[in-house]
């Protein structure tokens, strides 16, 4: 932890508490300056001097704890094993053909994810597209323009997006943004931008638009909040350094904050990724539920997550389940490769102690 | 930034209020095309769920976060660091589907118990490093005087360092319940949903976010306006657990330490 107050961060709820007291030296610090050794070193001395009666409860104590760290790590297993159990069925039976073909028969027994696979991942970039631009914007004027005042309101609101729960996304998508879109939105991008061909086709409201759409606001906190903290990290004096060249203040955020931060800002953006590719149930609410590729974005789609979320308590036959589990591993897979590429990014950066945001 | 924030909140109030009243906190749905009705076993459904997710999610949580801050300074903590970070990223589907083949497969029922093991699974990573965090912004001579005393390590931990870092953990415990409050992709085939009012841990029970899901997209007007007075309910639970948060927070912050 840096004992450095800095005065332009906003302190979030979990950074408000005392900051350590570390001016004294401590048994700890002094014992490894002294003997150069692992620092706790003279306290595992002291205490394994204690009588062994005493020690007994400590080991116990001791035990408890690993078994609940372990029992993440058995979780995370127990996870994996499952998906990959479970889905052997369906591994064994299509192989790679399971990723690209196209064709969905749960009738047929023949099952092939690229629709999915397609719906999940345009989405999901459709709505970092809108939201990276939007969350860098909110995080630069948190921490570097805002007064202080408003900075607590803000990022007090910003908790609260990330706080609605996805269902209340989907409603409020079906009912308000989605007969937006149809009335308003969808005729004005067919007529300008129609020639791209992104914007053609009937016009439901409902398809991979709202889905993007919806998916930006969800993930806007997570970027934005990620973002706020790596800008924080860059240190005072490189804007000091900037402004005393003669910078503007634009000039100023974008070779100061900006160029220093951008390998964790990308780490936020891939974080975002993460959970625009997880999520279920908004998306499910309002992308249409078809599994085609479409190249118009008017077009209703369909998401990894949410062809798992409509059909798996009505697979019937165990083929059907077994592909839908799969399509789960799939998920998981990507999930876990771009989450752990979003924490080295983002450690690189702050030196690890950055927490995950919920 | 806050536009989509303000038009989610006014038409959840506008279109909320007006159909919250007394039936909707105490009766059950009635069938489609009736009018009237509640979501009072959804509510009940919830809070049943979310508890048996606090008894999992809360202990293993902490129990986590004091391993990764007082023993875990090693690889092996760094393992389960890393562990705990990859559990925070797996969508909740995917844990539903885990809880799924594990419990309701084998029990081969759907239950409200299965629901709360896939809620406290989701919690556990939010609750262990939010701890691990807080201990370790406690002082180490707060712990060496408590060494100096005589008191075993044990106690320490629990009575001296937990103690000192219980707001903040209180805060991630607050907040990991806030996130898994309004989950229900993990609850479609775990918990599953009811119409009827169930307070057994081994039925299927209804909650509330998959009563919205369920009336949002049926074809009902009636269900519809059920579905906006469910999710105010919803948010009302969630963000008076992150407003408390804040007031206690902020109102330790103005005692000092």
């Amino acid at each position: 932890m840096s004992d450095n107050v800095d005065p332009m961060n906003s302190p979030g709820p979990m950074e408000r508490l005392p900051k350590p007291v570390t001016a004294m030296p401590t048994l700890a610090k002094v014992d490894a300056g002294r003997h150069g050794g692992k620092p706790g070193a003279a306290l595992e001395k002291i205490r394994s001097s204690y009588p062994r009666s005493s020690r007994i409860p400590d080991e116990v104590f001791r035990w408890i704890i690993v078994l609940s760290a372990v029992s993440v790590f058995v979780i995370v297993l127990l996870v994996v094993w499952e998906l990959v159990d479970k889905s052997r069925l369906s591994l064994h039976q299509f192989g790679l053909h399971f990723f690209y073909g196209h064709d969905w028969d749960p009738n047929n027994d023949s099952f092939g994810a690229m629709p999915f696979i397609y719906g999940t991942l345009v989405s999901s970039f459709l709505a970092l597209l809108l939201a990276v631009p939007l969350s860098v914007g909110v995080a630069v004027y948190i921490t570097e323009m805002c007064p202080q005042r408003l900075r607590a309101i803000i990022s007090f609101l910003v908790e609260l997006l990330a706080a609605i729960p996805s269902v209340i996304y989907g409603l409020w998508g079906i009912f308000v943004l989605a007969p937006l879109l149809r009335d308003y939105v969808e005729p004005f991008l067919a007529k300008t931008l129609g020639w791209t061909g992104l914007f053609t086709g009937p016009m439901y409201g409902l398809g991979m638009l709202a889905a993007g759409i919806i998916l930006a606001i969800m993930v806007v906190p997570v970027i934005a909040s990620i973002t706020r903290e790596v800008m924080t990290a860059v240190p005072q004096n490189q804007r000091e350094a900037v402004l005393a060249l003669g910078a503007t203040r634009w000039e100023m955020i974008r070779m100061g904050v900006l160029r220093n931060a951008r390998i964790g800002i990308v780490g936020g953006v891939i974080l975002g990724l993460g959970r625009a590719l997880g999520e279920t149930m908004a998306v499910t609410m309002v992308i249409g539920n078809r599994p085609e590729v479409a190249k118009s974005l008017f077009a209703p789609g369909y998401t990894m997550a949410s062809v798992i979320a409509n059909e798996f308590t009505e697979a019937t036959g165990d083929m059907y389940l077994s592909a839908l589990v799969e399509i789960g591993l799939a998920l998981f897979i990507v999930t876990l490769i771009v989450n752990a590429l979003a924490r080295l990014l983002v450690w690189s950066i702050t030196g690890g102690t950055a927490r995950p945001s919920a | 930034m806050l536009v989509p924030l303000l038009a989610i909140f006014t038409y959840l109030v506008i279109k909320g209020v007006g159909s919250v009243n007394w039936a909707f906190l105490t009766q059950t749905p009635k069938p489609p095309g009736e009018a009237g009705g509640g979501m009072a076993n959804g509510i009940v459904g919830t809070g049943l769920i979310l508890a048996v997710a606090s008894v999992i999610g809360v202990p293993l949580g902490i129990g986590s976060g004091i391993y990764l801050a007082e023993y875990g300074r090693n690889r092996f903590g760094d393992v389960i660091r890393f562990t705990a970070d990859v559990l925070n990223g797996v969508p909740s589907i995917v844990v539903g589907i885990t809880v799924y083949s594990l419990i309701v497969i084998r029990q081969k029922h759907f239950s409200a118990f299965s629901g709360g093991v896939a809620l406290g699974i989701m919690m556990i990573p939010t609750v262990a490093r939010a701890t691990e965090e807080m201990l370790l912004m406690v002082p180490n001579v707060i712990r060496e005087a408590a060494y100096g005393l005589g008191i075993p390590r044990w106690r320490t931990t629990l009575s001296i360092t937990l103690r000192t870092a219980s707001a903040g953990v209180i805060t991630g415990c607050m907040l990991a319940f806030a996130r898994v409050a309004g989950e229900t992709a993990p609850l479609l085939f775990t918990a599953f949903g009811n119409q009827f009012w169930n307070l057994k841990l081994n039925q299927p029970t209804a909650a509330l976010s998959l009563q919205v899901y369920t009336y949002a997209i049926s074809p009902y007007d009636d269900w519809h306006k059920q579905a906006w007075a469910g999710s105010l309910i919803l948010i009302l639970l969630i963000v008076g657990a992150v407003a408390a948060v804040r007031i206690t927070t902020s109102r330790g912050m103005m005692k000092g330490s």
